[in-house]
């Protein structure tokens, strides 16, 4: 195997997750593709229960009972990240190379350990560096991330920083070792809207000091636009739509895509009453067997009761989707009897 | 219902459990129908006979006699009597008192919840079992003595739990609601408090239940519980323990009843703790299926790799 | 930290005054000391002359402010039974309960930290099953039962083990191991639970992504926030053995400490040797109680002492 200097950082191929529940097996992941190459950003949108996390989980190794992974794959840098013959080199990989950054920083940290301790706990396990070594680093991360007074932060617990602190004390654990990718799951949804841009802003920049590329889950559309260079959307397990986030943003293809992006307030926007895709996505527990936004789809015809396939779409670099009538306008208001359109 | 018996009949120990209450719970009600002899007719001729499948035994006494000739099967399901007779008149004793002063603490709150609650502290480091000796030394040790001392020594418990649910709904909206528009104190207490409270309270009783059974047997064994001619296992096991030399089955079966009751109680709680509790529940089946597929796995000898 | 422990003291106090507020009404108004610690033969003035001696004899109030004072000043009488002050016999026989709450305690810990942490490793696995069941066992067997079976196995039928007294170490090995093995049951069935627990917390999640070895998780992150509940439970057992599992322990193995005096006593009517015992014990019950909380202090960076 020779990794080609263009070829993806990571490649997510076919990956199906499955969870056992009381009431059968939910199909979590139902054949994911997606890759991110070297210094790109990619989010996933979605809603919750669309797979974006376990997407991000399954990359961390973090696929726990009830969950499994049942097949497909994910590769860094050409090698399985799965394969238990790997387990040890993918461990290698996890916390340096790819670092992770979840969604709540209240329950995230050890609350029993200092923030430094478990900053330079990642430092020594992943660069071999001595303890003072390292906790002379935690400062510089410390500081990297925007944290006043770093010597005296360091020494302090979790309970004792605010939540925008404790996401910047994530944030540094993820740079320590200065990692290819950083993903962010939800990085910013329990914090305040105020914090929310802060975390944001800082992402940003050290993207483009350290050149990191960026996998950023997220429901809210409005994180997506100033940060990310393509977007992918996920619907029931599923990638339904890839693309520039221009693309996606401005001529989405897929009908949910439209839907959603209909359905984002925007300051530009005057529209008297906020409109919602009707109805809710299909249940993992028995999904159909064709497009599963069929049920809510304003357009859908006979051949969408079998599975769309994840194409390319014409006249477009790089954009793709899986819908048997892409790109047409489905929510044109001509087509929704008004009395569908929702308050929310 | 039937969902449920089909559940427990899955789970082996608890269904073990559930049928081992239910035997040893009809034969403390049917004991006089049941117990092949009167638990303290004594016989000088046939003392200390082992069980049955010993050298020495026979069928008239299949787990033998004692040192006064009396048959120990009988004794056993006599003794069940009081086992359970003291575990529900204690924890009912206890659960009321304790529960009344939880709930009083939780609901007039302010003053009257620092003074009671810090009398449950206080009562709580007390040194139990000692104190219990020292009263039933003083005022001479008798069933009754045994059944007040144990409830007024294990209320505490019911107050903390009771008066922790009563804090959490009041806070719930609509219970917060129910209140802010009039409804009288009764009635929020019976519609909204009693309901949650009655099913920590149960898996709570049925867990100091099992503890009282263990105080009494304790108790008794220390000649200050039970008094004779009445029966009780640890009566039984105290007056085996002079005869372990010649006679293990004076101190091995009456043990073993207290030790099979408890554990089938136990076995049983544990199941229904997790059976009530619908995430416990998830995780419990979830577990169960990891550890299947584990077997399986092993079985087929392969691990997974690179699917 | 000073003023914490002295405002715990001052809480402790309390108790002791509780226990003694209890054992004055138990002793002087439901009871009739004279009655239990003279022999049935006594004449009516050797009763008036006892009654006397103690103060029965004065209004209740007086009775329990002497009380009190003799309490505050650690003397609880003669004891009737070994002819000297009650406090001599107590501090005799302190050290060889402490030795056995330590070793069969200690021992306890020891075990039940690894087995629980390996019950959870595989929840719903074969140790995992077993450890449960066989926890369930531990917690549900009556201890002195349990004392008088060891005896019977190892003493009686493989003579390798003394049955009962004080001696070397092997006196101390069959108490020890009973007044464990219950302890041990509940430790091991908390230290599992606690530990599943744990492993699914976000914290967790945290640690396995930076890519720590599962040693690591384990012991760096997952027991240190067990440490917590277990600290908890395992003080609670000694609290426990001391208010009464040793009672029930040392008098099947006759161990001279002092659980087998407070029962000795209680068969020689002798109430002031009781007496001592009970407080010696909530004293103690109050200084372990002091020290859990300065431990948890230094376990859990949120506890504030005050």
């Amino acid at each position: 195997m020779s990794p080609a200097a263009d070829r993806p950082l990571l490649e997510i191929e076919r990956l199906e997750v499955e969870f056992d529940t009381r009431r059968g097996v939910v199909r979590g992941l139902r054949g994911v593709d997606l890759s991110i190459g070297r210094g790109e950003t990619l989010a996933i949108v979605g809603e919750s229960g669309s797979g974006k996390s376990v997407t991000a989980q399954a990359v961390m190794g973090l696929i726990d009972v009830p969950g499994r992974i049942v097949g497909g794959d994910v590769r860094w840098k050409g090698h399985s990240l799965l394969s238990r013959s790997r387990a040890r080199q993918a461990r290698d990989i996890r916390g340096k190379e790819i670092a992770l950054v979840f969604q709540d920083p209240m329950t995230s940290l050890n609350p029993l350990i200092r923030v430094g301790q478990q900053i330079s706990e990642v430092l020594r396990r992943h660069l071999g560096m001595t303890r003072a070594d390292a906790d002379l680093r935690v400062l510089d991360l410390l500081e990297a991330v925007g944290i006043p007074a770093p010597p005296r932060r360091a020494k302090q617990y979790p309970h004792e920083l605010s939540g925008g602190m404790r996401q910047r004390v994530m944030i540094a654990m993820a740079i320590a070792c200065e990692p290819e990718l950083l993903i962010a799951d939800e990085p910013t949804t329990a914090l305040d809207v105020t914090i929310q841009a802060q975390v944001l802003e800082l992402i940003a920049g050290l993207q483009e000091t350290l050149g990191l590329s960026v996998l950023l889950i997220t429901h809210d559309l409005g994180v997506v636009a100033g940060l990310c260079d393509r977007v992918a959307v996920m619907y029931a397990g599923q990638i339904v739509e890839t693309g520039s986030a221009e693309d996606v943003f401005e001529r989405p293809a897929h009908p949910y895509t439209q839907g959603l992006i209909r359905s984002t307030p925007r300051l530009d926007d005057h529209m008297e009453r906020l409109v919602s895709i009707d109805g809710a996505p299909p249940s993992l527990l028995a999904p159909p067997p064709g497009c599963a936004f069929y049920e809510r789809c304003p357009i859908a015809e006979a051949r969408c009761a079998t599975l769309p396939p994840l194409i390319p779409i014409p006249n477009r670099t790089a954009g793709s989707v899986a819908c048997w009538r892409a790109t047409t306008n489905a929510w044109d208001s001509a087509s929704v009897p008004p009395g569908e359109l929702r308050a929310v | 219902m039937r969902a449920l018996a089909e559940e427990l009949w899955k789970d082996k120990p608890g269904l073990i459990g559930f049928v081992l209450i239910v035997t040893i719970v009809l034969a403390a009600i049917l004991a006089p129908l049941i117990a092949p002899y009167d638990p303290a007719t004594q016989a000088v001729v046939g003392r200390l006979k082992p069980p049955v499948w010993m050298a020495k035994g026979d069928w008239a006494h299949l787990l033998g006699t004692d040192q006064l000739g009396r048959d120990i099967l009988s004794r056993l399901i006599y003794g069940a009597r009081t086992s359970l007779i003291v575990g529900i008149l204690v924890v009912a004793l206890a659960g009321t008192f304790g529960g009344t002063i939880g709930l009083l603490a939780g609901f007039r709150g302010g003053r009257t919840d620092t003074i009671l609650m810090r009398l449950v502290d206080i009562q709580v480091a007390f040194p139990g079992l000692l104190l219990i000796l020292l009263i039933v030394a003083v005022i001479g040790p008798s069933m009754v003595t045994m059944i007040v001392v144990l409830a007024l020594t294990n209320w505490m418990i019911y107050a903390r739990v009771v008066r922790g649910i009563v804090l959490s709904v009041r806070q719930m909206p609509y219970v917060e609601a129910a209140e802010m528009i009039g409804c009288q104190q009764s009635r929020v207490i019976f519609r909204h408090i009693l309901p949650n409270l009655t099913s920590p309270l149960l898996t709570l009783g049925i867990l100091e239940f099992t503890n009282i059974v263990l105080a009494e047997a304790a108790l008794s064994f220390l000649g200050l519980g039970v008094q004779p001619p009445a029966t009780s296992w640890g009566l039984d096991v105290s007056t085996g323990k002079d005869y372990i030399f010649v006679a293990w089955w004076l101190v091995t079966f009456p043990g073993l009843c207290i030790s099979v009751t408890v554990l089938s109680i136990n076995l049983f709680a544990n199941w229904l703790r997790v059976t009530t509790d619908p995430q416990e529940r998830e995780k419990r089946f979830a577990r169960a299926r990891a550890a299947t597929r584990r077997r399986q796995e092993r079985r087929a000898g392969v691990g997974r790799e690179t699917p | 930290m000073g003023r914490f422990i002295l405002r715990r003291l001052g809480q402790g106090f309390l108790v002791v005054l509780g226990v003694s507020l209890v054992v004055f009404v138990a002793m002087r108004v439901f009871g009739d000391p004279a009655k239990v610690m003279l022999p049935l033969s006594a004449t009516t003035e050797q009763r008036a002359e006892f009654e006397h001696l103690i103060g029965l004899d004065r209004p209740l109030p007086e009775q329990f402010v002497t009380f009190i004072g003799e309490l505050a000043t650690l003397d609880f009488g003669d004891s009737l039974w070994q002819r000297r002050p009650a406090m001599e016999v107590v501090f005799e026989r302190l050290p060889n309960t402490l030795m056995l709450v330590g070793a069969g305690l200690g021992f306890a810990m020891i075990m039940a930290l690894p087995l629980g942490a390996l019950a959870a490793l595989r929840p719903g696995g074969i140790i995992d099953r077993v450890t449960v069941i066989g926890g369930l066992v531990g917690l549900s067997t009556p201890q002195f039962w349990l004392g008088l079976l060891l005896i019977m196995l190892f003493a009686v039928q493989l003579r390798i083990l003394p049955t009962s007294g004080i001696g070397g170490v092997s006196h101390l090995i069959l108490p020890a191991l009973t007044l464990a093995l219950p302890s041990m049951a509940r430790m091991v069935l908390l230290v599992r639970s606690q530990v599943i627990d744990e492993l699914n917390q976000q914290y967790v999640k945290t640690a396995r992504a930076k890519g720590l070895r599962f040693h690591q998780v384990l012991f760096g992150h997952a027991l240190r926030n067990v440490m917590i509940p277990f600290i908890t439970l395992a003080g609670w057992e000694v609290i426990s053995a001391l208010a009464g599992y040793t009672v029930v322990v040392e008098s099947v193995f006759a161990w001279p400490g002092l659980g087998h005096t407070a029962i000795q006593a209680i068969q020689r009517n002798d109430l002031f040797l009781l007496q001592a015992i009970v407080f010696t014990v909530a004293i103690a019950i109050v200084l372990v109680n002091i020290l859990l909380d300065v431990i948890y202090k230094f376990i859990d960076p949120r506890i504030k002492l005050a």
